[in-house]
């Protein structure tokens, strides 16, 4: 555990919670989105905004990566196994996600759906490799850090010549949805939501590295601090956009040198550039369709393309009513102003893709800290 | 007279077929050869399809368990050894001398019998062990594709002695929550060993019977409030039924839970959190603020309780929240487990 608890020292926390209490200005507000829900995460398992002065709030963005897929795609996947009857291959946290008439990949399961768990893109390859008379698709959902297992994945498949894999693409692209944040007219005409500086994802940026956060800070004159997960991270992070904020900076900064470079992991990017290409355009839950913010598997492997194999059509499904995940994920609203939350809406029964996740944000408030409310 | 059969049951490369269930000649030897030869006590020598035997008057505790557990080895143990240690803590929590066990076998057809021998040999060690022997048994075989290799159900009694009290309602502000040893180490150990999962980890089970540490608990603090085995759920959701049943809040102290450095290791690698990760030799007990250090002391004495830690104290509070000062100087509330614990994605 050395190199991660040396992160979560109380010591260091308080020594840094000092620190910020006494350079944020009393007279202001601070309004700071972590995108990604592993900070998210990180923030409320750890009890983080204790430590913080009260005028700095969190404001809990889009980066959960099952949280933002909207309901038609998930629709898609389980058409995928109920009516093409394929072998269907995900990832643990998209499991309980609720899509359409209150169905979700577990029930869809338990109603005798072949629909399995794995823990890496290189299990679903085994599936396929040991049922080579049914056809096995990979359900791929995640931003940056998840897209390059995928490619290996389709690229393996290729050489080894499986016939019966192929992937229902759904990777989608960091700074295209921050891009779509600070563009929304709620963010722009400094509505409801100011937001005042940006915790850059960490495990997107060892992938994609800090360059691309250039033009954002640039063009919306916004502080980016690329941060790692553990809190002592988020809580240094806090402070360098404090610093920003107060001297009337905006620039990229990277809390997490120990993994960001400026450049990223090139050989990563060469991986996917290989395998996938942009989508013109891709829905978002709580973004709407954000163009160019997706990938799609290029023509040279499409033969591994769930959606060039198998008829997938676009559903245009609506989330339940009164749910507010899709103003939640642009940091518009907070989940207890959602009339479901809690009510009707758990973590043992999301009605929100919000709800679903330890990433996303209402289940993170209402797992760790519903006391507080 | 002894019926003899003219072949041994075949335990080297043999399975179980429907035969094994049918009541017939096959289903006698299966028992015979197997259950009776490793479970051997005097009440099942009767070979009656009920033990009987003679009880002191008091109060007497009775509980059931079924194990369904995937893979049916684990490091550390196996669903056998499992089958009695769970039941066996079931019915110590209440304070109670576990006296005998009962089990029933659910067996797959198509199972290997020499699986069936390893399983059943283990789980008479630790009936031997504990000192609690299987007094009855029930076998039923399904077809295959109908069950998962074997599920067993045990159920075990015990008496609870004089003046002893011991329930989940009984937690009270101010009382004390203590542990027995570190959290989490089952739930990892079988995961390192799932078919899709395979880790390499030098974690094994916690599984035990917890009845003996419980015996030198009763003894030096008889007014024990509530004890309770944190399994499926883990600690977390186990506080969180003693808070519900008893009415009052919790306050934890994430520092003083122990918790092994592999199994911190292993749930940071999947994405877990060890408060919800099982245990099969584990123990809360919640006291009197004044009995703690005394229940400590004795528990630490223990080879199953060497270490024994107090994790926190019970609150006030209507709503039942377990609570929990974080290592890192916040707090949080330790929720229900929802769902099962799946691994996150990012």
């Amino acid at each position: 555990m050395k190199y991660v608890e040396e992160f979560r020292s109380q010591d260091l926390a308080l020594k840094l919670a000092r620190t910020i209490k006494r350079e944020c200005d009393p007279d202001r507000q601070y309004n700071l989105m972590e995108f990604c829900g592993g900070h998210t995460h990180a923030i409320f398992r750890f009890g983080v905004q204790d430590l913080l002065p009260e005028n700095l709030r969190f404001v809990h963005g889009p980066g959960c990566p099952v949280c933002v897929l909207p309901i038609g795609r998930i629709d898609n996947a389980i058409h995928l196994a109920t009516e093409h009857g394929v072998i269907l291959c995900t990832y643990g946290d998209m499991m309980r996600v609720p899509a359409s008439g209150r169905k979700s990949l577990l029930k869809v399961k338990a109603e005798g759906g072949d629909v399995r768990m794995v823990y890496s893109t290189l299990d679903a390859l085994k599936i396929a490799r040991e049922n080579p008379h049914r056809e096995v698709v990979f359900f791929a959902i995640g931003f940056e850090t998840t897209t390059p297992p995928t490619a290996v994945a389709i690229k393996q498949a290729q050489a080894e010549g499986l016939k019966n894999f192929s992937v229902f693409c759904n990777h989608v692209l960091t700074p295209a949805a921050i891009q779509n944040i600070l563009e929304s007219p709620e963010v722009r005409e400094m509505g409801p939501v100011t937001i005042d500086g940006f915790f850059g994802p960490s495990h997107v940026s060892s992938i994609i590295g800090s360059r691309p956060y250039e033009f954002f800070s640039e063009e919306f004159q916004k502080p980016v601090v690329i941060a790692g997960f553990e809190p002592l991270d988020v809580m240094q992070s806090a402070l360098m956009l404090i610093r920003q904020i107060n001297e009337g900076r905006h620039e990229v900064e990277n809390e997490y040198t120990r993994v960001v470079s400026r450049e990223g992991n090139l050989k990563a990017q060469a991986l996917v550039a290989e395998v996938m290409e942009l989508r013109q355009s891709f829905e978002w839950r709580g973004l709407g369709l954000v163009p160019y913010s997706a990938l799609q598997i290029n023509s040279a492997y499409e033969t591994f393309d769930a959606e060039k194999r198998f008829e997938i059509p676009a559903i245009q499904a609506s989330d339940v009513k009164g749910c507010e995940c899709p103003r939640i994920l642009r940091g518009v609203k907070k989940p207890t102003d959602c009339q479901l939350f809690g009510t009707v809406c758990t973590p043992e029964n999301p009605m929100g893709s919000c709800m679903v996740s330890s990433e996303g944000a209402c289940a993170a408030y209402w797992s760790y800290g519903r006391f507080r409310h | 007279m002894k019926e003899r059969f003219p072949i041994r049951l075949n335990t080297r490369d043999g399975t179980v077929d429907m035969t094994h269930g049918s009541g017939g000649r096959a289903m006698a030897q299966l028992i015979r050869e197997l259950f009776v030869r490793h479970f051997d006590n005097d009440l099942l020598r009767q070979a009656n399809d009920q033990a009987a035997f003679d009880v002191s008057a008091g109060r007497m505790v009775v509980s059931t368990d079924s194990h369904v557990i995937s893979p049916l080895f684990f490091p550390g143990g196996d669903i056998g050894s499992l089958s009695v240690h769970g039941t066996i803590n079931d019915v110590a929590m209440s304070g109670a001398r576990p006296l005998y066990l009962t089990a029933g076998f659910i067996l797959e057809e198509g199972f290997p019998l020499a699986d069936l021998e390893k399983i059943v040999r283990s789980m008479a060690g630790a009936a031997t062990d504990a000192g609690v022997p299987v007094v009855s048994g029930d076998t039923k075989v399904v077809e295959r594709g109908k069950g998962d290799g074997v599920f067993i159900t045990t159920t075990g009694i015990g008496m609870v002695p004089g003046g002893v009290n011991i329930s989940g309602d009984r937690a009270r502000p101010g009382d004390a929550i203590l542990v027995n040893g570190t959290i989490g180490d089952h739930g990892i150990a079988v995961m390192s060993s799932r078919e899709n999962l395979e880790f390499e980890t030098a974690i094994q089970s916690d599984s035990a019977a917890l009845h003996g540490l419980v015996a030198d608990m009763v003894e030096a603090v008889s007014t024990i409030h509530c004890l309770r085995d944190p399994t499926r759920g883990g600690l977390a959701t186990t506080l969180n039924e003693l808070a519900q049943q008893s009415g009052v809040g919790m306050r934890l102290h994430e520092d003083a839970i122990p918790v092994d450095p592999s199994v911190i290791a292993a749930c940071e690698l999947l994405g877990l959190d060890p408060l919800y990760v099982a245990n099969e030799g584990k123990l809360i007990c919640i006291c009197a603020h004044e009995d703690a250090q005394r229940l400590i002391k004795v528990m630490r004495e223990h080879p199953l309780g060497r270490r024994a830690a107090i994790i926190g104290e019970v609150v006030a509070d209507e709503q039942g929240f377990v609570q929990m000062e974080t290592g890192f100087g916040g707090s949080r509330m330790v929720d229900w487990l929802a769902g099962e614990q799946l691994p996150r994605i990012c």
